[in-house]
């Protein structure tokens, strides 16, 4: 039996499976009568297409059918988050390296693979723009048909959507010094190791689908509009993902599959390999221009930024990303003037969509970057500025949103000490700290159901997707400490949109907070339950009983919920149910819909060797500290806080995807694509949180697990500049980057002027 | 030297394996690999599919005492062999100290590479039970994982061989 209190660690639910191999994927689930599906893509990034020929494909034994636009409702149906952009094959324009233009359907994987190779697309391959540069200039090819996109005034070009934010008066501040560089950050993909997989079967009147999805209901919505199915009838089974990071918030081939399976009459099951993932999720690649200007003594006077992020050639949640993620582009400081642009550019390439940081690595790369070359320029401590304009508890350092949340100041100063930044450099090294801060979700409405059985076990309902940050052990944990229950009594049910109630989404750090306090609410609903029953057993006056942590108090007495429960019951047994409800409301009048609920904030500090002759960087210390509110279960904030630093390990110091100059991605795949192992560690790590109780989710929780990602690059390039003097603005910090800057002529800083 | 038949891809060829103990015997396509007949023939899925170039880890399995990717291996290789999957770890419902480890240390996460990651780290403790932080994090460098849970993966294996030396 295990108990487990609120703030302890115990085994994650769900590890036995997970270490035995046992654990379900969706890849790891069979129906009877399966058809497997391969999808046929062209070679360019942007072609015309001029016909398809299936008949070869069709004739190979086991091929059932090869689905082409044809074969699909007119006109196309399209789906996406935000647009309804997205066609379920391309429709006469492939518009990147990747996108599907028709899918086979066999009785083998392998059969389908080779039917897809026979399947004959005669294209025309047009021009591409897969950078910023191209994709803005004047005479670019539009990614978007302007038809497509009436009364926009952005039609004609290949912007989707500007942001832009301002207060104060950027134009007419003075500052001592102005430092006004470009920085850039490349396209990197989520590489879960789980490839996306999805399965689809007809179900009765209805349609069930397989999804490695984290929003189990809205791809539940989207399906259901497509196939024109009542959501009751549209069953979506989401199957903890083997790993998601924002890649697998949103429908990707699922409404493929389900057209796949209406028309076979049987399941189809698509699961892409690790190049198909390349060319289905990444982040947005940003070129970001920061101008900081600041007083002599380090305050910050205005910040003007102008962030173009590189989204792809359909909008998914890429422009919310754009969006919500430069809105604190201006960091946890108090900056009088600020403007900031950002725009969501489409380009011929992958489209982009959430990836762990939700568009703020990307500015916060290029604004923390600016922040420590103004400390350098004025001769400054980079630490001493950010304190100096580190907005302190309660103030409303972005105007109009949730004023801090947080000591923020102590999270900087214990990340400095663990790094000693005050102490003597050893040799050869160099330190560098940055400041990290997201906005939590501004929206949200979760659901959840709890049931106290008559033995005192408990079944937890939540739509939550598990996809590795251990949500149901947080919700396990809520409940038996709640209820009184030992852990391993709980059931903790998520993943079936016909069984559990709504959860908006598994995002934006928010699962902990928001579905906690649903959970909390319902097991609460039961303890009132509980007091009314021992009111009744006892004859005591309702309102002198307390039902905490598992205890029934009366005014003479202590019961356990057993006590109460069994009695209580009756002889018929039964059992009680508690329902939940958290909601974050929009607010119409806020620029993203919503105030931030809560703040991520991270402190991180490195320590850096740079290898002059050949440019590898050796990170020897590593220090992030979250302001995590209060750990519910301390161990799996610590592999969130180290898990998401080693992913922004992988966009400094080494991922990126690279085009050929007909736009495909020369670099599909494990072998020339890399990510962390363990031989790319810091050699040493600590991870540290900041605990005040001073969250909005249950006992004091604030979501945490994306913090410890948003300020990795701008901390490695200052340690890297203070160990060998490299200036570098541009991501990822490569060996050979870092060789160049230290050996080629140095670029003079363009604009900076005092 | 003899010569070997031809075989052609869409040949099936018998072959028998001790997998997790048991024998089991069956005929496979030529071009088929070891994770494949694993995964699809004997439905064990611990194995796991993600790059199929022997980059990351995912599928890696024991075969006759050394760790292998299983998919680069060819199931009729594998003829004859010994294979040790995930699934074949624990026994009678009893997790191994390794396993019980991850667990303990948090080194899993959402699990998809674990299956893998186990059965490196369980092959790499039976060729030396005590290694150090260094020949762990470079003997396990082949199982990648993208939640970054390798300092409580090394935690776990060092846990593992101090258990042992108790």
């Amino acid at each position: 039996m295990t108990t487990a209190r609120v703030g302890e660690s115990p085994q994650r639910v769900g590890g036995i499976a997970r270490v035995t191999g046992h654990q379900a994927y969706v890849a790891d689930v069979h129906l009877p009568g399966e058809l497997h599906a391969a999808l046929v893509t062209l070679p360019v990034a942007h072609g015309r297409i001029v016909s398809i020929d299936a008949t070869e494909a069709e004739t190979l034994p086991g091929v059932h059918f090869v689905m082409t636009t044809a074969d699909l409702p007119e006109p196309m149906p399209r789906f996406g988050p935000q647009f309804n952009d997205r066609p379920i094959l391309a429709i006469g324009e492939a518009l990147y390296h990747g996108e599907p233009v028709a899918a086979v359907a066999a009785e083998s994987r392998e059969i389908a693979a080779a039917a897809a190779r026979l399947v004959r697309v005669e294209y025309e391959e047009l021009p591409a723009v897969v950078t910023v540069a191209t994709a803005l200039a004047p005479a670019a090819p539009l990614v978007r048909d302007p038809a497509l996109r009436p009364d926009d005034p952005l039609a004609a070009t290949n912007v989707l959507r500007a942001h832009r934010y301002a207060w104060g008066d950027v134009e007419t501040a003075t500052a001592d010094l102005v430092v006004d560089e470009r920085y850039s950050f490349p396209i990197v993909t989520h590489f879960a190791i789980e490839p996306h997989a999805f399965i689809a079967a007809p179900d009765g009147d209805g349609m069930a689908v397989w999804s490695s999805i984290q929003h189990p209901n809205w791809l539940q919505k989207i399906l259901a509009r497509l196939l024109g199915l009542p959501l009751a009838k549209v069953r979506v089974f989401a199957p903890d993902p083997g790993g998601a990071f924002g890649g697998k918030q949103h429908a990707k081939y699922e409404p493929l599959v389900a057209f796949m399976a209406r028309r076979a009459g049987r399941p189809v099951r698509l699961v892409l390999s690790l190049e198909e993932t390349f060319q289905a999720v990444r982040r947005a690649a940003a070129e970001v221009r920061v101008r900081t200007g600041f007083m002599s003594d380090g305050t910050i006077a205005f910040q003007d930024i102008a962030a173009d992020y590189l989204i792809g050639a359909y909008a998914d949640i890429a422009d919310r990303v754009v969006g919500k993620g430069s809105y604190p582009g201006c960091g946890p400081y108090r900056v009088p003037s600020a403007r900031i642009v950002a725009r969501a550019v489409l380009s011929h390439t992958v489209p982009s969509t959430a990836f762990r940081g939700f568009g703020n690595p990307q500015v916060n790369w290029a604004v923390e970057s600016n922040l420590t070359e103004g400390a350098l320029a004025l001769g400054l401590d980079p630490l001493e500025l950010r304190l100096r304009n580190l907005a302190r508890r309660g103030e409303p350092f972005i105007p109009f949103d949730t004023p801090a949340d947080g000591d923020w100041e102590q999270t900087v100063r214990r990340a400095a000490e663990l790094i000693d930044w005050h102490g003597p450099r050893p040799a050869g090294r160099g330190r560098g700290i940055a400041i990290g801060i997201k906005s939590g979700p501004t929206t949200g409405l979760s659901y959840a159901t709890v049931r106290l059985l008559v033995d005192g076990s408990v079944v937890v309902y939540s739509g939550t997707s598990d996809m590795g940050q251990g949500a149901r052990t947080i919700f396990a944990q809520i409940a038996a400490y709640e209820l009184g229950a030992p852990l391993d009594w709980v059931t903790v049910v998520m993943g079936d949109t016909v069984v559990v109630p709504y959860d908006q989404q598994t995002s934006a750090s928010r699962s902990s907070v928001l579905m906690g306090n649903a959970v909390l609410a319902a097991c609460r609903e039961i303890q009132a339950k509980l007091r009314a029953m021992a009111a009744h057993l006892h004859d005591v006056d309702e309102a002198s009983i307390v039902v905490d942590a598992g205890v029934v108090r009366l005014p003479d007495r202590e019961l356990s919920i057993l006590d109460v429960l069994k009695p209580g019951l009756g002889r018929l047994g039964g059992e009680l149910v508690g329902n939940g409800e958290s909601r974050k409301e929009d607010e119409p009048e806020h620029p993203l819909g919503g105030s931030a609920a809560f703040f991520e904030f991270n402190c991180t500090a490195v320590e850096a060797e740079v290898d002059r002759d050949t440019g590898d960087v050796t990170l020897t210390r590593y220090v992030t500290v979250s302001d995590v509110g209060k750990a519910i279960n301390p161990l799996q904030v610590r592999m969130q806080d180290e898990g998401a630093a080693i992913q922004g390990l992988g966009h400094t110091l080494m991922e990126h995807y690279i085009f050929d100059d007909a736009g495909r991605i020369r670099n599909l795949g494990a072998i020339d694509y890399r990510i962390p192992t363990s031989m790319d560690l810091p050699l040493e790590m600590v991870s540290e949180i900041v605990e005040n109780a001073d969250g909005p989710g249950p006992y004091g929780a604030k979501g945490m697990s994306e913090g410890a990602l948003l300020c990795v690059s701008a901390a490695v390039a200052a340690a890297v500049r203070d160990a060998s003097g490299a200036v570098i603005r541009d991501l990822p910090l490569s060996p050979e980057r870092v060789w160049r800057a230290l050996h080629e002529p140095a670029r003079v800083p363009e604009e900076v002027m005092r | 030297m003899t010569t070997e038949p031809t075989i052609h891809a869409s040949d099936t060829v018998p072959i028998s394996l001790v997998v997790n103990g048991r024998p089991r015997s069956m005929q496979v396509a030529a071009h088929r690999t070891l994770l494949d007949v694993l995964r699809d023939d004997l439905r064990l899925t611990g194995a796991k599919e993600c790059c199929l170039v022997g980059e990351c880890g995912a599928c890696t399995v024991i075969l006759d005492g050394r760790t292998v990717d299983s998919c680069l291996v060819l199931a009729v290789e594998a003829d004859g062999s010994e294979i040790t999957t995930a699934e074949g770890l624990a026994s009678n419902g009893r997790l191994t100290p390794l396993q019980e480890a991850f667990l303990d240390e948090g080194a899993v996460q959402c699990g998809f590479c674990i299956p893998g990651q186990v059965v490196s780290a369980h092959a790499l403790l039976a060729a030396n039970p005590d290694p150090t932080l260094e020949e762990i994090q470079e003997g396990l460098a082949g199982n990648l994982c993208r939640c970054g849970c390798y300092w409580q993966i090394s935690d776990a294996v060092l846990a593992t061989a101090e258990g042992a030396r108790r």
